[in-house]
């Protein structure tokens, strides 16, 4: 046996776990002694520059542009230093840098990143940077201001946000997950703004002069959830759909909820005379929420469609196409907020509409470049937040009173609770999954505050809310404690409780059935003159199809998931064999060429170029399907290994069909494909450990009685659980034709054969791309290969 | 409208027999009415006064099902010509969602059911097995509403499901062992970590008689 390449490969990959201890620890050597080298400036730049006044422009009084080129003295210095002009970009960008380089840390070990959540690495290094700054008595930069924050920082969270939101899952659920959000935000606002200004009126804790509309604002801010954290937790141990998509689906709107209810308390509190509120105000007040909220939806939606129209026409300069996503996005933010609407909900509107289209408008590349770039961005964002966060907590803007943080923390763990079990006992009465006492237990459990929370206290008026500095300090203890606490305990709770798992597997056969059962429940419903949100989405399609799809995207093909997903499940199989073909070419190459040679004259260029074209066309419409979000990182989509055990596989099966069954009675025009023999170059291993599995099928065709003509199917087994972290466990067998008994002439069969053209086509038949098609000679057999005829498309 | 159907002892064995409650069975029988143009019975052509239902690519599948003899629970086999509303009532009693106060067994009964109802629209010849033929008929008919996609992409899917379907069901399987079809069993197996409860279900509970056949 020729040395097992592939199995040196999957042994390698088990190298990393027992050196990967060795290696952290040089990896995390490394990690500490660069951040000392970065903090020791950072510190030393505090603690030099002079104190400067905090504005934003770069400040050239006369005297200073003076200093440059000349001294005190009136000489020329050759070295001067000028850090005010780039205090602010300069500080920010170590910020950021000190942040990315906590994050590369915390994933280099590799248990910590299942221990606590992200956010925890964060706050610590935000505290850090904090620290820092008030030891060194330095007036930090004024990154967080009402402006900067809601029209810079918060932008990119909500846009990733809604982006990557699975929609799928998301509209089926839609009515429990809107039920949830919005009367759980009101819920928790009013509960615990009620219960704190209930507490407040007691004497003994000095509260009394925080009154109803203060507590009420504080109550609304305190509930903006940010269950990042958990989605993560959740994804890792891979929970059932719908409490991810409850989870989720909160997040995503809570935001713009607490947002809008934290305006029309400000608006309140605006109108000085608190006497003077009638029940008028009440009930505008109401009838704003509920504009605000429809009209952002409204606007997005408008902006979504506008932006997917405009990406139709950008085949020639695809290059701008991740501007336009963007620009239009944060256009629709902007102008909602012009009419005071909720930016937020617009934003996300926006996003969920436009990106179906545009996914099937741009190029690949743009669309790998939108994807990132969001994600750079949002992390960006949040990182800046939550050192903002760290920072502010080691400064001198506190206010510590027992009674206000402990009822604080009390009233969110318990009106949390609550709503999640009231809401969900009405809401399971409507459902046909109801969700479980253990399911309501997590989602009350992971109502982890945030970024949100923190900035929308820090953001308050003053001048309004003389006890500004007792609102933030509340927010820090509440978003600490659940960030830490909660965040670290949440995963060995939800593998304790043993939550429903999903059962994603992308496996055509569950992609076929659902599909079937799609269209069975419509056809049932249509039939007993039901009518549904299933028909309400069966129209949805068929609205989209007929005349959405035809405006807003390019040539338009109507697709179907499942030809979608097989074809994936092959393009992925073509890529990585096409990669795999062009990494492992140790071995005989000599031969290689002549085979080569040999090999290729066979295929006619314009078979190349037919075969070329359909791969790039459908590698172009191919995208990821599986829900997954995690805001600090995309889904991988290939795994490295994946790949090889793939071709692996692939390999061998191929080669034993190239072995023997070449010749194959094509026939019949309209059942092939165009087969090519691929193989690998000579050094490629076969693992002597595969086992191959050879299941024949037998396609009992009703006529012909005697002709039982037995295909083999090649099953490989997966002997490896493969780290895939999405799930992506198809299995590729290939079939291949078998000889009934032992060395019959295939093409004397072909005379009883030919309508059997179709079960020939089992075969199944990839469309590889012709650079890497390469013969080799296989081990067993010291016979050459006899050469695959190229089987006419 | 005939008032044979409504009696009261009636509706309370049929209540009995499909677990309806009789506020649905009200509601089904006017639609059976409606369908039937008031006869007793249905038959095939009944269904093609349902306009949506022309869309649905699967719809012949549908609509054998109900006169499936297997679903109706009959000794026989084959086909029926005609089913009566008590017929009617079984096969949608196939769809009716989980109810809490089920116990385990009945649970399992229950989604056995719904399985087999779902493993007869696929096994069209009443072999007891889904064949590679059975398999890609289905394929090819859900997508037939796509006229784009070549015949041999829905054969070559249908295969790749079978392939992964054997190596499922039957994992190691000798040399020369030869994979007939599906059975039941292996149809249990497959969908064992999804749960039909969910998904196979038409909720009947509000259900006003939409449409008017034409």
């Amino acid at each position: 046996m020729h040395p097992p390449n592939a199995t040196s490969v999957i042994e390698e990959s088990h190298a990393p776990d027992m050196g990967s201890l060795v290696l952290t620890r040089a990896n995390l050597l490394n990690w500490l002694l660069l951040l000392l080298i970065l903090v020791c400036p950072s510190a030393a730049v505090y603690s030099d520059e002079p104190n400067l006044s905090s504005s934003f422009l770069p400040h050239y009084e006369p005297d200073h542009g003076g200093a440059v080129g000349s001294s005190q003295d009136g000489r020329l210095h050759v070295f001067t230093v000028d850090y005010g002009y780039v205090q602010i970009p300069c500080e920010v960008t170590l910020w950021i840098l000190l942040a990315s380089l906590a994050k590369i840390g915390f994933h280099l070990y590799h248990r910590l990143p299942r221990l606590m959540p992200e956010s925890c690495v964060l706050i610590v290094i935000g505290a850090l940077v904090g620290a820092i700054i008030f030891g060194t008595d330095h007036k930090s930069p004024p990154v967080m201001n009402t402006s900067i924050y809601f029209l810079y920082l918060l932008p990119p969270i909500v846009l990733e946000e809604g982006y990557f939101m699975p929609t799928r899952p998301f509209f089926e659920n839609f009515v429990s997950i809107l039920w949830w959000s919005v009367l759980g935000s009101l819920l928790n606002s009013f509960g615990i703004g009620l219960s704190l200004y209930g507490v407040c009126q007691i004497e003994a804790f000095g509260l009394t002069d925080l009154n109803l509309l203060q507590n009420l604002l504080f109550g609304s801010m305190i509930s903006a959830v940010d269950p990042v954290a958990a989605l993560e937790v959740f994804e890792e141990a891979s929970v059932n759909e719908q409490l991810y998509m409850m989870i989720f689906g909160e997040s995503l709107l809570n935001d713009g909820i607490t947002v809008v209810l934290y305006n029309i308390f400000i608006a309140f509190t605006q109108m000085h005379r608190y006497e003077e509120i009638e029940s008028i105000d009440i009930l505008a007040g109401f009838a704003r929420f509920f504009v605000v909220g429809l009209g952002g939806v409204l606007f997005g939606i408008i902006f979504g469609f506008v932006s997917a129209f405009m990406t139709r026409f950008t085949h020639n300069i695809s290059a701008i196409e991740p501007l336009l996503v963007f620009m239009f996005s944060y256009l629709s933010y902007l102008s909602a907020e012009i009419l005071y609407i909720s930016g937020i909900l617009a934003m996300t509107a926006c996003a969920v509409t436009m990106k179906k289209y545009v996914e099937e408008n741009v190029s690949q590349n743009s669309y790998t470049t939108i994807k990132y770039f969001m994600k750079m961005l949002s992390s960006v964002s949040e990182t800046l937040i939550f050192v903002f966060m760290g920072v502010s907590t080691v400064g001198k803007n506190h206010e510590w009173n027992w009674a206000f943080i402990c009822f604080t923390l009390l009233f969110c763990l318990i009106w949390r609770a609550l709503s999640v079990f009231a809401l969900f006992y009405i809401s399971n009465k409507f459902r046909t999954y109801p969700f479980t006492v253990k399911d309501q237990l997590i989602i009350s459990y992971s109502g982890l505050r945030g970024a949100s929370s923190f900035s929308l206290a820090f953001l308050l008026p003053v001048n309004l809310f003389p006890r500004k500095n007792l609102f933030i300090t509340a927010t820090l203890v509440v978003t600490y404690f659940t960030v830490f606490i909660q965040g670290i305990t949440i995963g060995p709770l939800v593998r304790y409780l043993d939550v429903k798992k999903t059962n994603k597997k992308e496996s055509i056969n569950e992609e076929i059935h659902v599909r079937l059962m799609d269209h069975l429940k419509a056809g049932i419903e249509d039939i007993c003159g039901h009518w549904s949100h299933y028909q309400l989405r069966d129209k949805f399609k068929k609205f989209d199809n007929k005349y959405l799809k035809k405006i807003l995207i390019r040539e338009h093909q109507p697709k179907s998931s499942i030809v979608s997903l097989y074809k994936k499940l092959e393009i992925k199989l073509a890529i990585e064999m096409a990669e795999s073909g062009m990494i492992s070419s140790t071995a005989s190459t000599a031969s290689l060429q002549s085979c080569r040679n040999r090999r290729v004259h066979r295929l006619s260029p314009a078979e190349v170029e037919s075969m070329r074209d359909v791969l790039a066309h459908n590698l172009y419409q191919v995208r990821q399907r599986a829900p997954s979000y995690s805001r600090h990182n995309l889904p991988r989509d290939t795994n490295e290994k994946q790949a090889q055990e793939i071709l692996i596989r692939r390999q061998h099966s191929l080669r034993q069909s190239c072995r023997k069954g070449n010749s194959l009675p094509w026939g019949g025009p309209a059942s092939t494909m165009g087969v090519r023999c691929l193989s690998l170059p000579h050094g490629y291993c076969q693992p002597a450990r595969r086992k191959a599995r050879r299941v024949t099928f037998t396609d009992n065709y009703s006529s012909d009685s005697e002709s039982v003509f037995p295909v083999t199917f090649r099953p490989q087994p997966r002997l490896r659980p493969l780290e895939v972290k999405h799930r992506q466990e198809e299995l590729i067998p290939v079939a291949r034709l078998d000889r009934l008994a032992g060395q019959s002439n295939l093409s004397g069969r072909r005379g009883n054969s030919v309508n059997r053209v179709d079960t020939l086509a089992l075969m199944t038949k990839p469309r590889f791309t012709v650079g890497e098609v390469e013969e080799y000679e296989s081990e067993e057999e010291t016979e050459m290969m006899a050469p695959a005829r190229p089987l006419a498309r | 409208m005939g008032s044979a159907h409504s009696l009261p002892a009636e509706m309370r064995a049929l209540a009995e027999k499909t677990g309806f409650t009789s506020d649905q069975i009200e509601h089904l029988h006017r639609r059976f009415k409606q369908l039937s143009r008031d006869q007793l019975t249905i038959r095939k052509e009944n269904f093609d006064s349902i306009p949506d239902l022309e869309f649905n690519p699967i719809r012949s599948k549908i609509v054998h099902a109900f006169f499936d003899k297997r679903n109706l629970r009959q000794e026989s086999d084959g086909l029926a010509d005609e089913i009566d509303f008590e017929d009617f009532l079984t096969i949608m009693s196939y769809f009716r969602p989980i109810e809490t106060s089920m116990d385990e067994e009945q649970l399992e009964r229950f989604r056995r059911d719904k399985l087999k109802f779902l493993f007869h629209m696929y096994d069209s010849d009443r072999d007891g097995k889904i064949t590679l033929h059975e398999y890609r008929n289905v394929v090819e008919e859900l997508l037939s509403g796509n006229p784009h996609l070549e015949k041999e992409a829905a054969r070559s899917i249908a295969d790749g499901a079978m392939m992964e379907a054997a190596s499922i069901c039957v994992g190691q399987m000798g040399p020369d062992q030869v994979y007939e079809g599906i059975t039941f069993e292996d149809f249990l197996k497959m969908w064992q970590g999804i749960d039909i409860e969910t998904k196979m279900h038409v909720r009947f509970l509000n259900m006003e008689p939409i449409g008017h056949c034409y």
